[in-house]
């Protein structure tokens, strides 16, 4: 067995284990849906409440912190939730998942005998392993529990791996020389990883935007679905901890951005020359930098800017794909 | 400007979030009628606020696109005809929104100018504030500090910061306890200034300053890279030129194959430096089956010779351009370029030169035109295809197979007529006008190609006299091709004189964006107040100016340092 060989039958078991994963996950939502019903009544006198403390002016970060403080450390969700057995098999396996994922990453570079993100399917190889790297430090530095997020986080991951496994995978070949150089090291890790930080962004914000709608169904005294969402953190919450994931993200795109100029203007001899991956890499710069601005702006903190959140995504999704595939450019490094 | 309580606040647009929210709106919308400056200064706060400033963000994100979808003239001019070729009616229509030339378009440049212009004036009257903020005293402690953010108290009591010791706790004075909190404070790194009101001493206390300067050099330098990259085109030039292995390029204006000067560029500043390209090295992938034939390194070996001075050796590489006078070399392109030569019906030779061809795919598939202008009876035209690798297809046409010289093959088209080079008009050396013409080779002709391998002669038609490809390298074995066609190489030489500022200000943006984004800007009061009891209590309590995730946390850990654990958590 060749080293690439050990490296895919790597990736379709860290396949696997994120499917596990993923239906714990799953289950525990599902759970937490079941855990509201049965406390229903409490349930909704205490969301009213939570959502007086920030409904009275705009949601803002003081609010959401206050609101983080009074509903205890785990998490400010109107209805308290402990640790299912669900969940925690839930991570157990994401951590499983993430070695067999960094296992087969890592074989994969040593299989091609350099960094193991030259062409599309060891880029979405390293960019999905270190989205999970991300939501798994996320775990455990963030004082807010958000491993509910684990069923957006292990589902995209295991969409992406299956795509790349079976559309993308190219055998290792040696670079090219345009791309023989220290910025290939540099610009494309730091690109991932910062998609890692977006990723997580989005998934906040996707979760913020359903959380609001409950809270404004909670206020008026209707009914909601998606029980499950008492259980999490409050739509201000959210809508911080997305903020600061982002502006993490944006920091590395900013830098992706510029390492790209300086590798431009080596290899291409300018630094700057809107090809296809280069207009598309400023778009997502000003739809992320839109975003934080859309925060800072009266009427549109909150729901507006998560908009701006998933859009901002779904941009950095159209680039690595549509832009990639389908689009001609200098960038053609898809080996595909 | 919005009437503003907190002269130390940063200056914001009126509907920033973080800057006073005004009842009954904009005062100028109240107003019944505005003269002209009146509609001036409404136009300008309007342009000036987060708002615009928000909706010309995005809308420059959406004009952007169209250049993604349409080749561009700048990176892509080969595409554009393509697409004028392929879509006869829509291009010239996309051509009148000038969709081909979309980052210099006249509705693109509105946009991001209008963008920089919100900028300059929300950025002008934030620095003017910001210089004036740096210079102030920290406000007058609030008189209410348990409505605050992180609001915790203290018993007035001396601390043991070493031990935390509850036995050594012991009773000291509000001002000693309020000197103190200034002390570590100021060590802390915030800006304090004592009060003293109804007979409560306190400390006010300001940090992070440097989130605003960073905002500032942030916006700034965005406006700085715009006008290096403006001005950058203007003074440099960019240039191509093809030079086979042998040859020497020497850095003038009429020496370039091509050349893009800038609108203030002035050719009396090019140095007549001398570029030779010893030999050109390029290895390809042999072993991997999953990719043989793939390039693994282009290398061109150069000598540099400034004048009068001595030739110096040099290399460049895809990834590593030469710096050299003043100018970047890089190496962008490579190919064959087969020694040719022809003699006429005499025996004289009418043309030998080793003639640049073009690749047409990865294994270099080449063409190239030959022109022989003088010594024939007619003027003489060929059009050449190199096979490095020649393999037959089933069709019974040649390809490469393989980019290295393994099996090289030149055929030729042989065209007598008119070249059309002597009316004047330039025409390119890489294409062949066949239009006054008779093709004589290949085609419709009955006379198959003529096809050479390196060494090799063959008589021109009709008796017009030979053709020879010649072999570089002479003294090689029978079947070792491996030097027998010279190669050439295309650099680009550029210089472009802004560009280190582009760099200055790209580094500027991204430190600005680091520090405005995670320096916290917050305030923090330590007052002694006497409660009705007459006991003295150490209030503590913080406001955050801006985005201050850790400002909770740094109110209780400052009051902890300052007057040790709240007592219920120490017991």
């Amino acid at each position: 067995m060749t080293l690439d060989e050990i490296s895919i039958l790597s990736v379709y078991s860290a396949m696997v284990v994120y499917a596990i994963a993923f239906i714990a996950f799953a289950i525990d939502l599902a759970k937490r849906g079941a855990a509201v019903t049965a406390s229903d009544v409490p349930a909704r006198a205490e969301a009213k409440v939570a959502v007086g403390a920030t409904a009275g002016g705009r949601p803002s970060a003081r609010g959401g912190a206050a609101a983080a403080k009074a509903g205890g450390e785990a998490s400010d969700g109107a209805v308290s939730y402990g640790r299912s057995p669900a969940l925690r098999v839930g991570v157990a396996m994401t951590v499983l998942a993430w070695a067999l994922h960094l296992a087969a990453t890592v074989l994969r570079g040593f299989a091609a005998g350099r960094v193991p993100w030259a062409n599309m399917y060891e880029f979405a190889l390293t960019g999905t392993l270190i989205i999970t790297t991300v939501f798994l430090v996320v775990l455990l530095v963030s004082k807010h529990d958000l491993r509910f997020l684990g069923t957006f986080v292990t589902g995209l991951v295991l969409v992406l791996l299956g795509v790349a496994t079976i559309n993308f995978y190219v055998s290792p070949i040696p670079l090219p020389p345009a791309l023989q150089s220290v910025w290939l090291v540099i610009h494309v890790f730091v690109a991932s990883a910062s998609v890692g930080f977006f990723a997580l962004g989005f998934a906040l914000s996707v979760v913020q935007l359903l959380q609001a709608r409950r809270e404004s169904l909670a206020a008026s005294a209707k009914a909601a679905k998606l029980t499950f969402l008492a259980t999490l953190p409050s739509a201000a919450t959210l809508e911080n901890l997305a903020y600061r994931v982002n502006i993490i993200g944006f920091i590395l795109w900013t830098f992706t951005l510029m390492a790209g100029a300086i590798w431009a203007e080596k290899a291409w001899g300018r630094y700057w020359g809107w090809d296809t991956k280069e207009v598309w890499t400023f778009i997502i710069w000003v739809v992320y930098a839109g975003y934080i601005h859309a925060r800072a702006t009266r009427g549109w903190r909150g729901s507006r800017s998560a908009w701006l959140s998933i859009i901002g995504f779904s941009t950095v999704l159209f680039n690595f794909t549509v832009v990639n595939l389908f689009f001609k450019g200098l960038h053609a490094y898809s080996g595909l | 400007m919005t009437s503003r309580s907190d002269p130390g606040a940063p200056s914001r647009p009126a509907d920033h979030i973080d800057s006073t929210e005004q009842v009954g709106g904009e005062a100028s919308v109240t107003q019944p009628k505005l003269g002209f400056v009146g509609w001036m200064r409404f136009g300008w706060r309007q342009l000036t606020s987060m708002r615009t400033a928000l909706l010309l963000l995005l809308l420059l994100a959406i004009a952007a696109v169209p250049g993604s979808l349409v080749p561009q003239r700048s990176s892509d001019p080969n595409g554009v005809t393509q697409y004028f070729t392929d879509n006869p009616t829509l291009a010239p229509i996309l051509d009148g929104f000038q969709m081909f030339d979309v980052y210099t378009s006249a509705w693109f440049s509105a946009v991001y100018l209008l963008l920089f212009v919100s900028l300059i004036g929300c950025v002008i009257p934030r620095t003017k504030h910001h210089l004036e903020a740096l210079r102030a005293r920290p406000p007058r402690t609030p008189a209410r500090l348990s409505r605050l953010a992180g609001y915790t108290e203290r018993p007035l009591m001396a601390s043991d910061l070493e031990t935390r010791a509850p036995s050594s706790l012991a009773p000291r004075s509000a001002e000693e306890a309020i000197d103190a909190a200034a002390v570590q404070l100021r060590k802390a790194g915030y800006r304090v200034e004592r009060y003293e009101l109804r007979g409560e001493a306190s400390v006010s206390a300001e940090r992070g300053y440097l989130r605003e300067t960073g905002n500032l050099v942030f916006h700034t330098a965005l406006l700085g890279v715009l006008v290096a990259v403006g001005f950058g085109g203007g003074f440099g030039f960019s240039g191509q030129r093809v030079i086979v292995e042998g040859q020497t390029f020497v850095n003038t204006l009429a020496s370039f194959d091509s050349f893009n000067p800038g609108r203030f560029f002035n050719d009396t500043s090019l140095q007549p430096y001398r570029l030779s390209l010893e030999s050109l090295d390029a290895v390809y992938e042999t072993k991997n089956a999953d990719a043989l034939g793939q390039p693994i390194d282009f290398t061109a070996h150069v000598t540099v010779a400034g004048q009068g001075a001595e030739a110096q050796d040099a290399r460049v590489k895809v990834n590593e351009p030469l710096y050299t006078h003043g100018t970047d070399v890089y190496l962008l392109g490579n190919g064959y370029a087969p020694t040719i030569t022809v003699t006429n019906a005499d025996g004289d030779v009418v043309f030998t030169d080793s003639v640049p061809f073009l690749p047409q795919d990865a294994n270099l598939t080449s063409i190239g035109v030959v022109k022989v202008p003088d010594g024939m009876p007619e003027q003489l035209g060929m059009v050449g295809f190199f096979y490095p690798t020649q393999t037959q297809l089933t069709s019974g046409a040649y390809t490469s197979s393989y980019p290295d010289l393994i099996l090289p093959v030149l055929t030729l088209n042989v065209y007598e007529g008119d070249l059309g080079i002597d009316g004047g008009t330039p025409t390119s050396v890489y294409t062949l006008d066949p239009s006054g013409m008779e093709q004589l080779t290949g085609g419709d002709t009955g006379v198959d190609s003529i096809e050479l391998k390196p060494g090799e002669s063959a008589e021109l038609p009709n008796g017009l006299g030979t053709v020879t490809f010649e072999h570089a390298d002479p003294d090689a074995g029978e079947g070792d091709y491996a030097q027998s066609v010279p190669r050439f190489a295309s650099f680009d030489i550029h210089h472009d004189p802004t560009q280190i500022w582009v760099l200055v200000f790209a580094a500027l943006i991204l430190g600005g964006l680091l520090v405005s984004l995670f320096v916290p800007r917050r305030r923090m009061w330590v007052k002694a107040a006497k409660r009705p009891d007459g006991t003295v209590v150490l209030e503590y309590a913080g406001l955050a100016r801006g985005e201050d995730p850790g400002l909770e946390d740094a109110v209780t850990a400052f009051a902890d340092a300052h007057a040790g654990p709240k007592p219920s958590s120490v017991e």
